[in-house]
Protein backbone atom coordinates (compact mmCIF):
# COMPACT_ATOMS: atom_id res chain seq x y z
CA UNK A 1 0.00 0.00 0.00
CA UNK A 2 1.48 3.17 -0.90
CA UNK A 3 -0.04 6.54 0.25
CA UNK A 4 0.27 10.25 -1.23
CA UNK A 5 -1.24 13.07 0.54
CA UNK A 6 -0.84 16.60 -0.27
CA UNK A 7 2.17 15.90 -1.95
CA UNK A 8 3.88 18.69 -3.43
CA UNK A 9 7.37 19.59 -4.76
CA UNK A 10 8.49 23.26 -5.29
CA UNK A 11 11.67 24.17 -7.06
CA UNK A 12 13.35 27.41 -6.04
CA UNK A 13 15.77 29.12 -7.88
CA UNK A 14 16.58 32.44 -6.51
CA UNK A 15 13.06 34.59 -6.69
CA UNK A 16 11.54 31.91 -9.55
CA UNK A 17 9.30 29.14 -7.99
CA UNK A 18 8.40 25.68 -10.26
CA UNK A 19 5.88 23.64 -8.81
CA UNK A 20 6.40 20.28 -10.27
CA UNK A 21 4.46 18.20 -8.31
CA UNK A 22 0.92 19.67 -7.15
CA UNK A 23 -0.58 18.65 -3.84
CA UNK A 24 -1.01 14.85 -5.09
CA UNK A 25 -3.48 12.65 -3.50
CA UNK A 26 -4.72 8.82 -4.34
CA UNK A 27 -3.30 5.57 -3.12
CA UNK A 28 -2.44 2.38 -4.60
CA UNK A 29 -3.57 -0.74 -2.90
CA UNK A 30 -0.93 -3.84 -2.11
CA UNK A 31 -0.13 -6.04 -5.18
CA UNK A 32 -1.35 -3.01 -8.01
CA UNK A 33 0.21 -1.49 -10.93
CA UNK A 34 -0.10 1.84 -10.50
CA UNK A 35 0.67 3.60 -14.22
CA UNK A 36 2.02 7.15 -13.84
CA UNK A 37 1.06 8.41 -17.23
CA UNK A 38 1.64 12.15 -18.84
CA UNK A 39 3.77 14.39 -21.19
CA UNK A 40 7.34 15.12 -20.17
CA UNK A 41 7.89 17.40 -17.04
CA UNK A 42 4.08 16.79 -16.15
CA UNK A 43 6.33 15.50 -12.43
CA UNK A 44 5.63 11.71 -12.92
CA UNK A 45 8.88 10.93 -13.07
CA UNK A 46 9.58 13.52 -9.76
CA UNK A 47 6.45 11.93 -7.77
CA UNK A 48 8.09 8.54 -8.66
CA UNK A 49 11.52 9.80 -7.38
CA UNK A 50 9.66 11.14 -4.73
CA UNK A 51 8.73 7.52 -3.26
CA UNK A 52 12.23 6.50 -2.00
CA UNK A 53 13.75 9.88 -1.22
CA UNK A 54 16.31 10.82 -4.36
CA UNK A 55 13.89 13.84 -4.78
CA UNK A 56 13.42 15.54 -1.43
CA UNK A 57 9.30 16.49 -0.64
CA UNK A 58 8.38 20.11 0.35
CA UNK A 59 5.23 19.47 1.80
CA UNK A 60 2.82 16.69 2.63
CA UNK A 61 3.54 12.65 2.86
CA UNK A 62 4.26 9.87 1.55
CA UNK A 63 3.48 6.71 3.35
CA UNK A 64 4.81 3.09 2.33
CA UNK A 65 3.41 -0.04 4.09
CA UNK A 66 1.84 2.11 6.27
CA UNK A 67 4.93 4.14 7.22
CA UNK A 68 5.77 7.69 6.61
CA UNK A 69 9.01 7.55 4.55
CA UNK A 70 10.34 10.75 6.24
CA UNK A 71 10.43 8.72 9.08
CA UNK A 72 12.26 5.95 8.21
CA UNK A 73 16.58 5.80 7.92
CA UNK A 74 16.99 6.57 4.33
CA UNK A 75 19.10 3.89 3.23
CA UNK A 76 17.03 1.00 4.74
CA UNK A 77 14.30 2.71 3.06
CA UNK A 78 15.96 2.59 -0.23
CA UNK A 79 16.65 -0.86 0.29
CA UNK A 80 13.15 -2.01 0.78
CA UNK A 81 12.31 -0.80 -2.80
CA UNK A 82 12.79 -2.13 -5.80
CA UNK A 83 14.19 0.36 -7.98
CA UNK A 84 14.61 0.42 -12.21
CA UNK A 85 15.28 2.69 -14.25
CA UNK A 86 14.96 3.17 -18.75
CA UNK A 87 19.12 2.08 -19.23
CA UNK A 88 18.67 -0.41 -16.66
CA UNK A 89 21.52 1.34 -14.65
CA UNK A 90 23.51 -1.65 -14.28
CA UNK A 91 27.31 -1.79 -12.98
CA UNK A 92 29.43 -2.23 -15.70
CA UNK A 93 32.20 -2.86 -13.54
CA UNK A 94 30.03 -6.38 -11.79
CA UNK A 95 29.13 -9.31 -13.52
CA UNK A 96 25.62 -9.72 -13.68
CA UNK A 97 25.58 -12.14 -10.98
CA UNK A 98 27.25 -9.37 -8.73
CA UNK A 99 24.83 -6.88 -10.65
CA UNK A 100 22.14 -8.86 -9.20
CA UNK A 101 23.39 -9.47 -5.54
CA UNK A 102 24.10 -6.33 -5.02
CA UNK A 103 21.03 -5.54 -2.46
CA UNK A 104 21.41 -8.53 -0.80
CA UNK A 105 24.96 -8.27 -0.19
CA UNK A 106 24.20 -4.91 1.53
CA UNK A 107 21.56 -6.31 3.51
CA UNK A 108 23.95 -9.59 4.86
CA UNK A 109 22.55 -12.57 2.95
CA UNK A 110 25.02 -15.37 2.94
CA UNK A 111 26.51 -16.47 0.00
CA UNK A 112 24.19 -19.75 -0.12
CA UNK A 113 21.00 -17.62 0.00
CA UNK A 114 22.52 -15.55 -2.60
CA UNK A 115 23.02 -17.91 -5.15
CA UNK A 116 19.92 -20.00 -4.62
CA UNK A 117 18.37 -15.90 -5.15
CA UNK A 118 20.46 -15.59 -8.11
CA UNK A 119 19.35 -18.91 -10.20
CA UNK A 120 15.73 -18.65 -8.73
CA UNK A 121 15.65 -14.99 -10.57
CA UNK A 122 17.40 -15.78 -13.54
CA UNK A 123 15.27 -18.75 -14.41
CA UNK A 124 12.38 -16.56 -13.87
CA UNK A 125 13.55 -13.99 -16.74
CA UNK A 126 14.13 -16.92 -18.80
CA UNK A 127 17.59 -16.56 -18.75
CA UNK A 128 20.60 -19.37 -18.27
CA UNK A 129 21.79 -19.13 -14.73
CA UNK A 130 25.16 -20.58 -15.43
CA UNK A 131 25.71 -19.53 -18.77
CA UNK A 132 25.09 -15.67 -17.73
CA UNK A 133 26.90 -16.05 -14.27
CA UNK A 134 29.99 -14.58 -15.04
CA UNK A 135 29.66 -12.51 -17.68
CA UNK A 136 29.71 -8.41 -17.83
CA UNK A 137 26.54 -6.12 -18.88
CA UNK A 138 28.20 -5.21 -22.01
CA UNK A 139 28.08 -8.40 -23.06
CA UNK A 140 24.23 -8.90 -23.34
CA UNK A 141 21.52 -7.46 -25.47
CA UNK A 142 19.42 -4.59 -24.71
CA UNK A 143 16.62 -6.34 -23.77
CA UNK A 144 18.57 -9.05 -21.69
CA UNK A 145 20.56 -6.21 -19.54
CA UNK A 146 16.30 -4.92 -19.23
CA UNK A 147 15.79 -8.59 -17.95
CA UNK A 148 18.36 -8.18 -15.59
CA UNK A 149 17.65 -4.84 -14.07
CA UNK A 150 14.37 -5.88 -13.43
CA UNK A 151 15.83 -9.04 -11.63
CA UNK A 152 18.37 -6.82 -9.36
CA UNK A 153 15.66 -4.55 -8.11
CA UNK A 154 13.73 -8.00 -7.32
CA UNK A 155 16.36 -9.58 -5.38
CA UNK A 156 15.33 -9.15 -1.95
CA UNK A 157 12.63 -9.68 -2.75
CA UNK A 158 11.07 -5.96 -1.85
CA UNK A 159 7.15 -5.55 -1.58
CA UNK A 160 7.51 -2.06 -3.77
CA UNK A 161 8.97 -1.76 -6.86
CA UNK A 162 9.49 1.71 -8.94
CA UNK A 163 9.57 1.42 -12.37
CA UNK A 164 10.97 4.49 -14.30
CA UNK A 165 9.91 3.51 -17.89
CA UNK A 166 11.90 0.41 -17.71
CA UNK A 167 10.91 -0.61 -21.39
CA UNK A 168 11.64 3.02 -22.74
CA UNK A 169 14.38 1.98 -24.45
CA UNK A 170 13.87 -1.06 -26.40
CA UNK A 171 12.12 -1.96 -30.02
CA UNK A 172 8.74 -2.32 -30.23
CA UNK A 173 8.93 -6.26 -30.42
CA UNK A 174 11.41 -6.80 -27.57
CA UNK A 175 9.05 -4.25 -25.62
CA UNK A 176 6.18 -5.85 -25.89
CA UNK A 177 7.68 -9.51 -25.14
CA UNK A 178 9.23 -8.07 -21.95
CA UNK A 179 6.02 -6.45 -21.05
CA UNK A 180 4.01 -9.56 -21.47
CA UNK A 181 6.95 -11.16 -18.79
CA UNK A 182 6.48 -8.54 -16.85
CA UNK A 183 2.93 -9.39 -16.31
CA UNK A 184 3.67 -12.94 -16.12
CA UNK A 185 6.09 -12.42 -13.16
CA UNK A 186 3.76 -9.61 -11.93
CA UNK A 187 0.85 -12.36 -11.18
CA UNK A 188 2.68 -14.84 -9.18
CA UNK A 189 4.95 -11.87 -6.97
CA UNK A 190 1.87 -9.39 -6.42
CA UNK A 191 4.21 -6.51 -6.09
CA UNK A 192 2.87 -2.83 -5.19
CA UNK A 193 4.33 -1.16 -8.47
CA UNK A 194 4.87 2.37 -9.57
CA UNK A 195 5.15 2.36 -13.40
CA UNK A 196 6.38 5.69 -15.40
CA UNK A 197 5.23 5.56 -18.70
CA UNK A 198 4.29 8.08 -21.44
CA UNK A 199 3.35 5.61 -23.77
CA UNK A 200 -1.04 5.21 -23.31
CA UNK A 201 -1.04 1.64 -25.28
CA UNK A 202 1.82 0.05 -22.24
CA UNK A 203 -0.41 2.43 -19.82
CA UNK A 204 -4.01 0.17 -20.57
CA UNK A 205 -2.07 -3.04 -21.34
CA UNK A 206 0.08 -3.36 -17.83
CA UNK A 207 -1.69 -0.62 -15.77
CA UNK A 208 -4.10 -1.87 -12.82
CA UNK A 209 -4.78 1.83 -12.14
CA UNK A 210 -3.57 4.64 -14.59
CA UNK A 211 -2.71 7.95 -13.15
CA UNK A 212 -2.94 10.93 -16.04
CA UNK A 213 -0.77 13.90 -14.77
CA UNK A 214 0.13 17.39 -16.60
CA UNK A 215 2.05 20.31 -15.39
CA UNK A 216 2.05 18.94 -11.81
CA UNK A 217 -1.76 18.02 -11.52
CA UNK A 218 -3.03 14.73 -11.13
CA UNK A 219 -6.16 14.77 -14.06
CA UNK A 220 -7.61 11.67 -13.31
CA UNK A 221 -6.58 7.92 -11.48
CA UNK A 222 -8.42 5.21 -12.51
CA UNK A 223 -8.87 1.92 -14.27
CA UNK A 224 -7.30 1.97 -17.94
CA UNK A 225 -11.21 0.78 -19.28
CA UNK A 226 -12.69 4.17 -16.62
CA UNK A 227 -9.68 6.53 -18.11
CA UNK A 228 -10.55 5.05 -22.27
CA UNK A 229 -14.42 4.98 -21.70
CA UNK A 230 -15.37 8.12 -19.46
CA UNK A 231 -12.31 10.40 -19.64
CA UNK A 232 -12.80 13.27 -17.04
CA UNK A 233 -11.14 16.50 -18.71
CA UNK A 234 -9.66 17.23 -22.24
CA UNK A 235 -6.66 17.24 -21.37
CA UNK A 236 -7.29 13.49 -20.42
CA UNK A 237 -9.48 13.15 -23.92
CA UNK A 238 -6.57 14.41 -25.77
CA UNK A 239 -3.96 12.34 -24.42
CA UNK A 240 -5.55 8.84 -24.53
CA UNK A 241 -6.26 10.21 -28.37
CA UNK A 242 -9.14 10.03 -30.69
CA UNK A 243 -9.49 6.47 -31.65
CA UNK A 244 -10.06 5.69 -27.08
CA UNK A 245 -12.80 3.43 -28.11
CA UNK A 246 -10.74 0.98 -30.17
CA UNK A 247 -8.20 1.45 -27.14
CA UNK A 248 -10.55 0.05 -25.11
CA UNK A 249 -11.95 -3.25 -27.49
CA UNK A 250 -8.22 -4.24 -26.19
CA UNK A 251 -9.56 -4.57 -22.78
CA UNK A 252 -12.53 -6.45 -23.16
CA UNK A 253 -12.75 -10.11 -24.34
CA UNK A 254 -15.46 -11.95 -26.77
CA UNK A 255 -16.62 -13.05 -23.59
CA UNK A 256 -17.22 -10.31 -22.40
CA UNK A 257 -19.78 -8.84 -25.48
CA UNK A 258 -21.44 -12.16 -25.01
CA UNK A 259 -22.83 -11.52 -21.83
CA UNK A 260 -24.38 -8.90 -23.08
CA UNK A 261 -25.78 -10.22 -26.33
CA UNK A 262 -28.75 -12.54 -26.32
CA UNK A 263 -29.28 -12.53 -30.09
CA UNK A 264 -25.79 -13.41 -30.59
CA UNK A 265 -26.52 -16.68 -28.35
CA UNK A 266 -29.61 -17.69 -30.42
CA UNK A 267 -28.11 -17.48 -33.68
CA UNK A 268 -27.48 -20.07 -36.08
CA UNK A 269 -25.61 -22.52 -33.79
CA UNK A 270 -27.04 -25.93 -35.22
CA UNK A 271 -25.76 -25.23 -38.89
CA UNK A 272 -22.20 -26.23 -40.64
CA UNK A 273 -19.71 -23.27 -40.35
CA UNK A 274 -17.33 -22.69 -42.94
CA UNK A 275 -15.87 -19.35 -41.77
CA UNK A 276 -13.38 -17.70 -39.41
CA UNK A 277 -13.67 -19.07 -36.37
CA UNK A 278 -12.28 -16.91 -32.85
CA UNK A 279 -11.88 -17.95 -29.24
CA UNK A 280 -13.45 -16.35 -27.14
CA UNK A 281 -10.90 -15.22 -25.05
CA UNK A 282 -9.56 -13.24 -27.81
CA UNK A 283 -9.98 -9.50 -27.31
CA UNK A 284 -12.09 -7.65 -28.98
CA UNK A 285 -10.13 -5.44 -31.07
CA UNK A 286 -8.94 -8.54 -33.50
CA UNK A 287 -12.17 -9.50 -33.40
CA UNK A 288 -13.14 -6.68 -34.80
CA UNK A 289 -10.16 -6.68 -36.75
CA UNK A 290 -11.28 -10.46 -38.15
CA UNK A 291 -14.75 -8.95 -38.65
CA UNK A 292 -13.75 -6.53 -40.82
CA UNK A 293 -12.05 -8.77 -43.08
CA UNK A 294 -14.58 -11.47 -43.05
CA UNK A 295 -16.83 -12.23 -46.60
CA UNK A 296 -20.29 -12.74 -44.95
CA UNK A 297 -19.79 -10.54 -42.49
CA UNK A 298 -19.96 -13.03 -39.34
CA UNK A 299 -17.10 -15.12 -37.48
CA UNK A 300 -17.59 -18.11 -34.99
CA UNK A 301 -16.83 -18.10 -31.64
CA UNK A 302 -15.29 -20.75 -30.12
CA UNK A 303 -14.79 -21.78 -26.52
CA UNK A 304 -11.12 -23.10 -25.57
CA UNK A 305 -12.40 -26.93 -26.29
CA UNK A 306 -13.41 -25.66 -29.80
CA UNK A 307 -16.30 -26.05 -28.99
CA UNK A 308 -19.01 -23.47 -31.03
CA UNK A 309 -20.41 -20.87 -29.20
CA UNK A 310 -22.15 -18.63 -31.14
CA UNK A 311 -21.77 -16.06 -34.40
CA UNK A 312 -20.43 -12.37 -33.60
CA UNK A 313 -21.22 -9.79 -36.21
CA UNK A 314 -20.53 -6.35 -36.57
CA UNK A 315 -23.95 -5.12 -35.18
CA UNK A 316 -22.85 -6.87 -31.95
CA UNK A 317 -20.53 -4.29 -31.13
CA UNK A 318 -23.40 -1.42 -30.73
CA UNK A 319 -23.57 -3.30 -27.06
CA UNK A 320 -20.06 -2.20 -26.62
CA UNK A 321 -20.26 1.26 -24.94
CA UNK A 322 -22.46 -0.48 -22.63
CA UNK A 323 -19.95 -3.32 -21.63
CA UNK A 324 -18.00 -2.26 -18.55
CA UNK A 325 -15.42 -4.71 -16.72
CA UNK A 326 -17.05 -3.87 -13.56
CA UNK A 327 -20.95 -4.45 -14.57
CA UNK A 328 -19.58 -7.70 -16.79
CA UNK A 329 -18.32 -9.14 -12.94
CA UNK A 330 -21.79 -8.66 -11.55
CA UNK A 331 -23.05 -10.56 -14.33
CA UNK A 332 -20.89 -13.25 -14.04
CA UNK B 1 38.71 -5.25 -36.27
CA UNK B 2 40.82 -4.07 -39.08
CA UNK B 3 41.91 -1.17 -36.75
CA UNK B 4 43.50 -3.59 -34.47
CA UNK B 5 44.97 -4.89 -36.99
CA UNK B 6 47.09 -2.15 -38.08
CA UNK B 7 48.18 -1.37 -34.80
CA UNK B 8 49.65 -4.61 -34.22
CA UNK B 9 51.30 -3.59 -37.58
CA UNK B 10 52.31 -0.20 -36.98
CA UNK B 11 53.61 -1.69 -33.90
CA UNK B 12 55.65 -4.21 -34.76
CA UNK B 13 56.69 -1.81 -37.65
CA UNK B 14 58.41 0.51 -35.00
CA UNK B 15 59.98 -1.88 -33.18
CA UNK B 16 61.59 -3.20 -35.65
CA UNK B 17 62.63 0.80 -36.57
CA UNK B 18 63.94 0.50 -32.98
CA UNK B 19 65.86 -2.60 -33.10
CA UNK B 20 67.58 -2.19 -36.12
CA UNK B 21 69.18 1.79 -34.58
CA UNK B 22 70.06 0.17 -31.98
CA UNK B 23 72.04 -2.33 -34.08
CA UNK B 24 73.24 -0.03 -36.10
CA UNK B 25 74.71 1.66 -33.11
CA UNK B 26 75.85 -1.38 -31.49
CA UNK B 27 77.90 -2.55 -34.81
CA UNK B 28 79.36 0.93 -35.29
CA UNK B 29 80.73 0.64 -31.70
CA UNK B 30 78.47 3.69 -29.92
CA UNK B 31 78.49 1.42 -27.18
CA UNK B 32 82.31 0.76 -26.57
CA UNK B 33 81.63 2.70 -23.16
CA UNK B 34 78.85 0.34 -22.02
CA UNK B 35 80.61 -2.34 -22.69
CA UNK B 36 83.77 -1.15 -20.82
CA UNK B 37 81.60 -0.12 -17.78
CA UNK B 38 78.79 -2.27 -17.15
CA UNK B 39 79.10 -1.17 -13.67
CA UNK B 40 78.72 2.62 -13.93
CA UNK B 41 75.46 2.26 -16.07
CA UNK B 42 73.91 -0.58 -13.98
CA UNK B 43 74.60 2.35 -10.96
CA UNK B 44 73.40 5.20 -13.08
CA UNK B 45 70.01 3.22 -14.38
CA UNK B 46 69.22 2.56 -10.62
CA UNK B 47 69.89 6.31 -9.61
CA UNK B 48 67.38 6.83 -12.28
CA UNK B 49 64.75 4.48 -11.58
CA UNK B 50 65.42 5.90 -7.90
CA UNK B 51 64.16 9.35 -9.13
CA UNK B 52 61.65 8.26 -11.55
CA UNK B 53 60.10 5.65 -9.04
CA UNK B 54 60.22 7.99 -5.83
CA UNK B 55 58.98 11.00 -7.62
CA UNK B 56 56.17 8.66 -9.23
CA UNK B 57 54.94 7.22 -6.09
CA UNK B 58 54.95 10.64 -4.56
CA UNK B 59 52.58 11.95 -7.36
CA UNK B 60 50.69 9.35 -7.04
CA UNK B 61 49.77 9.70 -3.66
CA UNK B 62 49.23 13.23 -3.64
CA UNK B 63 47.58 13.29 -7.29
CA UNK B 64 44.93 10.54 -6.56
CA UNK B 65 43.40 11.89 -3.46
CA UNK B 66 43.35 15.49 -4.38
CA UNK B 67 41.23 14.06 -7.97
CA UNK B 68 39.06 12.35 -5.84
CA UNK B 69 38.40 15.30 -3.10
CA UNK B 70 37.63 17.54 -5.57
CA UNK B 71 35.53 15.66 -7.05
CA UNK B 72 33.16 15.63 -3.67
CA UNK B 73 30.21 17.67 -4.09
CA UNK B 74 31.41 19.65 -0.92
CA UNK B 75 34.88 20.86 -2.98
CA UNK B 76 33.44 20.84 -6.25
CA UNK B 77 34.04 24.64 -5.74
CA UNK B 78 38.35 24.13 -5.93
CA UNK B 79 38.53 22.58 -8.21
CA UNK B 80 39.55 24.62 -10.59
CA UNK B 81 42.32 26.16 -8.43
CA UNK B 82 43.49 23.18 -8.25
CA UNK B 83 43.45 22.01 -11.91
CA UNK B 84 45.00 25.28 -12.74
CA UNK B 85 47.87 24.89 -10.43
CA UNK B 86 48.71 21.56 -11.57
CA UNK B 87 48.41 23.30 -15.04
CA UNK B 88 50.93 25.20 -14.37
CA UNK B 89 53.46 22.43 -13.35
CA UNK B 90 52.97 21.32 -17.04
CA UNK B 91 53.19 23.96 -18.78
CA UNK B 92 56.37 25.80 -16.93
CA UNK B 93 59.78 23.40 -18.60
CA UNK B 94 60.82 21.03 -16.52
CA UNK B 95 64.03 22.58 -16.96
CA UNK B 96 62.85 25.77 -15.31
CA UNK B 97 61.50 24.21 -12.66
CA UNK B 98 64.45 22.54 -11.97
CA UNK B 99 66.05 25.95 -11.83
CA UNK B 100 63.43 27.34 -9.81
CA UNK B 101 63.11 24.54 -7.43
CA UNK B 102 67.30 24.44 -6.96
CA UNK B 103 67.36 28.50 -6.14
CA UNK B 104 64.83 27.48 -2.97
CA UNK B 105 66.30 23.84 -2.13
CA UNK B 106 69.82 24.08 -3.15
CA UNK B 107 71.78 20.89 -5.31
CA UNK B 108 71.13 17.46 -5.02
CA UNK B 109 68.87 14.46 -5.77
CA UNK B 110 65.71 15.97 -3.01
CA UNK B 111 65.34 18.96 -5.48
CA UNK B 112 65.25 16.27 -8.52
CA UNK B 113 62.71 14.47 -6.83
CA UNK B 114 60.89 17.36 -6.23
CA UNK B 115 60.79 18.86 -9.25
CA UNK B 116 59.79 15.54 -10.92
CA UNK B 117 57.33 15.50 -8.92
CA UNK B 118 55.80 18.43 -9.65
CA UNK B 119 55.92 17.74 -13.04
CA UNK B 120 54.02 14.80 -13.29
CA UNK B 121 51.05 15.59 -10.94
CA UNK B 122 49.06 17.09 -13.61
CA UNK B 123 48.34 13.90 -15.83
CA UNK B 124 47.55 11.79 -13.11
CA UNK B 125 45.10 14.72 -11.43
CA UNK B 126 43.47 15.35 -14.42
CA UNK B 127 42.89 12.03 -15.81
CA UNK B 128 41.57 11.05 -11.90
CA UNK B 129 38.78 14.00 -12.38
CA UNK B 130 37.44 12.96 -15.35
CA UNK B 131 37.93 9.51 -14.90
CA UNK B 132 35.56 9.79 -12.36
CA UNK B 133 33.22 13.02 -13.36
CA UNK B 134 32.99 10.69 -16.75
CA UNK B 135 31.16 7.83 -14.38
CA UNK B 136 27.70 7.17 -16.42
CA UNK B 137 25.64 9.48 -13.93
CA UNK B 138 22.59 7.04 -14.36
CA UNK B 139 24.83 3.94 -12.87
CA UNK B 140 25.34 6.78 -9.62
CA UNK B 141 21.15 7.30 -9.77
CA UNK B 142 20.83 3.71 -9.98
CA UNK B 143 23.16 3.01 -6.77
CA UNK B 144 21.89 5.58 -4.85
CA UNK B 145 17.92 4.31 -5.84
CA UNK B 146 19.01 1.19 -4.36
CA UNK B 147 20.26 2.40 -0.85
CA UNK B 148 23.90 2.44 -1.37
CA UNK B 149 25.90 4.89 1.20
CA UNK B 150 27.76 7.52 -0.55
CA UNK B 151 30.97 5.22 0.63
CA UNK B 152 29.55 2.23 -0.72
CA UNK B 153 28.98 4.12 -4.06
CA UNK B 154 32.51 5.81 -4.15
CA UNK B 155 34.48 2.23 -3.75
CA UNK B 156 31.96 0.18 -5.55
CA UNK B 157 31.01 2.38 -8.39
CA UNK B 158 32.60 5.36 -8.96
CA UNK B 159 36.40 4.28 -8.19
CA UNK B 160 36.25 0.80 -10.28
CA UNK B 161 34.59 2.60 -13.06
CA UNK B 162 37.17 5.47 -13.28
CA UNK B 163 40.00 2.91 -13.10
CA UNK B 164 41.37 2.66 -16.64
CA UNK B 165 41.35 6.34 -16.90
CA UNK B 166 43.49 7.24 -13.77
CA UNK B 167 45.92 4.61 -14.72
CA UNK B 168 46.53 6.12 -18.47
CA UNK B 169 47.45 9.15 -16.60
CA UNK B 170 49.53 7.03 -14.32
CA UNK B 171 51.58 5.57 -17.24
CA UNK B 172 51.73 9.13 -19.16
CA UNK B 173 53.53 10.46 -15.96
CA UNK B 174 56.05 8.03 -15.51
CA UNK B 175 56.91 8.02 -19.23
CA UNK B 176 57.01 11.37 -19.52
CA UNK B 177 59.08 11.43 -16.13
CA UNK B 178 61.95 9.05 -17.14
CA UNK B 179 62.46 11.31 -20.05
CA UNK B 180 62.69 14.17 -17.85
CA UNK B 181 64.87 12.14 -15.24
CA UNK B 182 67.63 12.69 -17.31
CA UNK B 183 67.78 16.53 -17.02
CA UNK B 184 68.23 15.72 -13.11
CA UNK B 185 72.25 15.39 -13.46
CA UNK B 186 71.88 19.17 -14.22
CA UNK B 187 71.65 19.99 -10.05
CA UNK B 188 73.43 16.99 -8.91
CA UNK B 189 70.32 14.65 -8.75
CA UNK B 190 72.23 11.50 -10.95
CA UNK B 191 70.66 9.52 -12.90
CA UNK B 192 71.49 8.56 -16.99
CA UNK B 193 71.55 11.79 -17.54
CA UNK B 194 75.19 11.87 -16.60
CA UNK B 195 76.32 9.65 -19.85
CA UNK B 196 74.29 11.66 -21.72
CA UNK B 197 75.63 15.29 -20.97
CA UNK B 198 79.24 14.11 -20.54
CA UNK B 199 79.03 12.34 -23.78
CA UNK B 200 77.30 16.15 -25.71
CA UNK B 201 80.21 18.42 -23.85
CA UNK B 202 82.81 15.82 -24.83
CA UNK B 203 81.50 15.37 -28.49
CA UNK B 204 81.47 11.29 -27.68
CA UNK B 205 78.23 10.29 -29.58
CA UNK B 206 79.48 6.68 -28.16
CA UNK B 207 78.75 7.90 -24.15
CA UNK B 208 75.96 9.99 -25.22
CA UNK B 209 74.16 7.07 -27.24
CA UNK B 210 75.00 4.42 -23.92
CA UNK B 211 72.76 7.35 -21.73
CA UNK B 212 70.00 7.96 -23.98
CA UNK B 213 69.36 4.21 -25.02
CA UNK B 214 68.74 3.02 -21.77
CA UNK B 215 66.21 6.27 -21.41
CA UNK B 216 64.48 5.16 -24.17
CA UNK B 217 64.49 1.87 -23.13
CA UNK B 218 63.32 1.87 -19.16
CA UNK B 219 60.30 4.31 -20.77
CA UNK B 220 59.14 1.76 -23.02
CA UNK B 221 60.08 -1.11 -20.51
CA UNK B 222 57.95 0.80 -17.91
CA UNK B 223 55.09 1.64 -20.18
CA UNK B 224 55.08 -2.28 -21.11
CA UNK B 225 54.68 -3.16 -17.47
CA UNK B 226 51.83 -0.88 -16.14
CA UNK B 227 50.04 -1.81 -19.56
CA UNK B 228 49.84 -5.33 -18.01
CA UNK B 229 49.73 -4.21 -14.78
CA UNK B 230 46.40 -2.17 -16.02
CA UNK B 231 44.82 -5.49 -17.27
CA UNK B 232 45.08 -6.63 -14.08
CA UNK B 233 43.27 -4.21 -11.43
CA UNK B 234 40.90 -2.54 -14.22
CA UNK B 235 37.48 -4.52 -13.80
CA UNK B 236 37.26 -6.71 -17.12
CA UNK B 237 33.94 -5.91 -17.84
CA UNK B 238 35.06 -2.20 -18.53
CA UNK B 239 38.43 -3.44 -20.61
CA UNK B 240 35.95 -4.98 -22.93
CA UNK B 241 33.52 -1.73 -23.01
CA UNK B 242 36.71 0.84 -24.23
CA UNK B 243 37.84 -2.09 -26.48
CA UNK B 244 34.43 -2.56 -28.56
CA UNK B 245 33.82 1.40 -28.48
Amino acid sequence: MIEFQNVTKIYESGDKKVTAVNNINFHVEPGEICVFLGPSGCGKTTLLRMVNRLIPITSGSIEVEGKNINSMDIIKLRRSIGYVIQHNGLFPNMTIEDNINVVPKMLGWDQNRMKNRYSELMEMMGLDPGQFQKRYPYELSGGQQQRIGIARALAADPPVMLMDEPFGALDPVIRDRLQNEFLRIQKEMKKTILFVSHDIDEAIKLGDKVAIFDTGKLMQIGTPDEILSNPKNDFVRDFVGDDRALKRLTLLKVRDLMVLSDRFRKSRLNSEWHGQVISVNENLKTALSQLLSAPNGEICVVDDHNKKLGVLCVSDFNLFTEVHPKDISIVR
Amino acid sequence: MSGKKTEKIVKAGLYVVVISILGWAYFSGAFQFIIDNPKDLLYLTGQHLKLVGISAALAIATAIPLGILITRPKFKKLDWIVLNFANIGQTVPSLAILALVMSYFGLGWQTAIFALWFNSLLPILRNTVAGIENVNPQIIDAGKGMGMTSKQIFFKLELPNALYAIMAGIRTSVVINVGTGALAFLIGGGGLGDLIFTGISLYDTGIMLSGAVPVILLAVLLDVLLGKLEKIIVPRGLQRTLEAA
